[in-house]
């Protein structure tokens, strides 16, 4: 039985799940949710996701939530086909994961915040905005010295924590953001490498933004 | 000692990796970081964080930062050492996968701004701004509510066992449960049971009286 994930292009949460999925060549079913009509609040959705909030994702009996989890669980089930996205050396892994967790507790609020006052119009304006990019642009400086170091944020070759990356990377690279990534030239390639990849073209190619 | 755990005793990130450290019955050497010197922002503390925050943790040559990735770490890789905090079965560890990353990602947002403002700034002599307690508990309180709802189905948040998906919450719940946002835990009664087994842990007390 084939996966299904529940979500929409324009999610960045749902982009990066498909990403994996298409990194691990894995079958599923794409349902989009139709949340202009609020669909994602409904008690039938609520009940694969909690928060009311894409993506989420059933294997047969069970039914996952929260985009991080669900990439884990991906690349850990499909171990073995298409790209390996999860280091087998315990000790590259427990490197991999710091790196998994610097995305998601230092470059993703940030970067959140920010695409949220750019769908509210708000892209240039206020002094929060200003806060959220300055907090970014300093994480972007220790990438750029992690990055001097080692080719891909977890270590030698890409994996989940390159990938949790993808939609920020690919939003900073399509704005005025871009320009943070002149002085910081690990960056820029790395962030040009993970963005060609096959896997996110094709989902980039989807993406409305 | 081959583990060493560079931290503060007040942060709630360190307190973390104490949890799990106390929970895999570990020893390890704990290394005070004087964040009143600005000890975190040298540039040695710099190259076990790059970030400049607590914790940072070495195991043998492994430099580590970020708690939850210090707590999967020790959890993985001392699998027959104290509770086991993961499970094997794949679907099921998904399963804490997800309640991983909503503390992560929910809970401790709001959470963690919370015990700022109820419980540090008054540790620190700064006045409390009572508009972003309202906002956070607020929001904190939607996400008091999946949790009421997952855990009048299930044991814990992970599973039936307790897990890394309840561990990570202990810090924040030691500093709410002793402000006035105790009552938002309080008015919710699986919440609450949880909240209060959890913290009775003789892992937890050990390391948080230590």
């Amino acid at each position: 039985m084939a996966l299904k994930l529940y979500g929409t292009v324009a999610s960045d949460a749902t982009q990066r799940v498909q990403a994996c999925l298409y990194e691990k060549e894995a079958h599923f079913e794409f349902i989009t949710v139709n949340t202009a009509a609020g669909e994602h609040k409904t008690p039938r959705f609520l009940a694969r996701n909690p928060f009311g909030e894409l993506p989420a994702l059933e294997d047969g009996d069970v039914t996952l939530f929260e985009s991080r989890a669900i990439t884990q669980y991906i690349a850990n089930k499909y171990d073995g086909r298409g790209t390996d996205l999860i280091m087998k050396d315990p000790i590259k892994l427990a490197i991999q994961t710091v790196w998994m967790d610097t995305e998601n507790q230092r470059f993703d609020q940030p970067f959140s915040k920010l695409i949220e006052a750019a769908l509210e119009g708000n892209e240039g304006g206020n002094k929060d905005v200003r806060e959220y990019e300055r907090k970014l642009e300093s994480v972007l400086d220790v990438y750029e010295q992690r990055l001097k170091e080692s080719k891909y944020l977890g270590g030698d070759s890409f994996t989940l924590a390159d990938l949790q990356h993808l939609p920020g990377m690919h939003y900073l690279r399509s704005t005025k953001a871009k320009g943070w990534f002149q002085g910081r030239p690990h960056v820029r390639a790395w962030a040009a490498d993970i963005l060609s990849r096959p896997a996110w073209v094709k989902v980039a190619a989807m993406s409305p933004w | 000692m081959a583990i060493k755990l560079y931290g503060a005793a007040a942060s709630t990130a360190t307190l973390r990796a104490k949890a799990c450290l106390a929970e895999k019955e570990l020893d390890y050497e704990f290394v005070t970081v004087n964040m009143g010197n600005k000890e975190h922002k040298t540039p040695e503390f710099l190259t076990r964080n790059p970030f400049g925050q607590v914790p940072a943790l070495e195991d043998g040559d492994l430099k580590l930062f970020e708690s939850r990735a210090i707590t999967q770490y020790l959890a993985h890789a001392y699998p027959d050492n104290g509770t086991n905090l993961i499970i094997h079965d794949p679907k099921k560890m998904a399963i804490v996968g997800v309640w991983i990353e909503v503390e992560a990602q929910k809970f401790d947002q709001f959470g963690s701004k919370l015990a700022w403002e109820l419980a540090y700034k008054p540790m620190f002599g700064l006045i409390t701004d009572e508009a972003v307690v309202e906002e956070h508990e607020k929001k904190l309180e939607q996400v008091l509510d999946v949790y009421e709802s997952r855990l009048s189905e299930s044991k814990y948040l992970g599973g039936d066992c307790f897990t890394l998906a309840d561990l990570h919450h202990l810090p924040v719940l030691k500093y709410l449960f002793g402000t006035k946002a105790k009552r938002l835990f309080d008015a919710r009664p699986h919440v609450s049971a949880w909240a209060a087994e959890i913290q009775s842990r003789p892992a937890w007390v050990k390391a948080t009286t230590a």
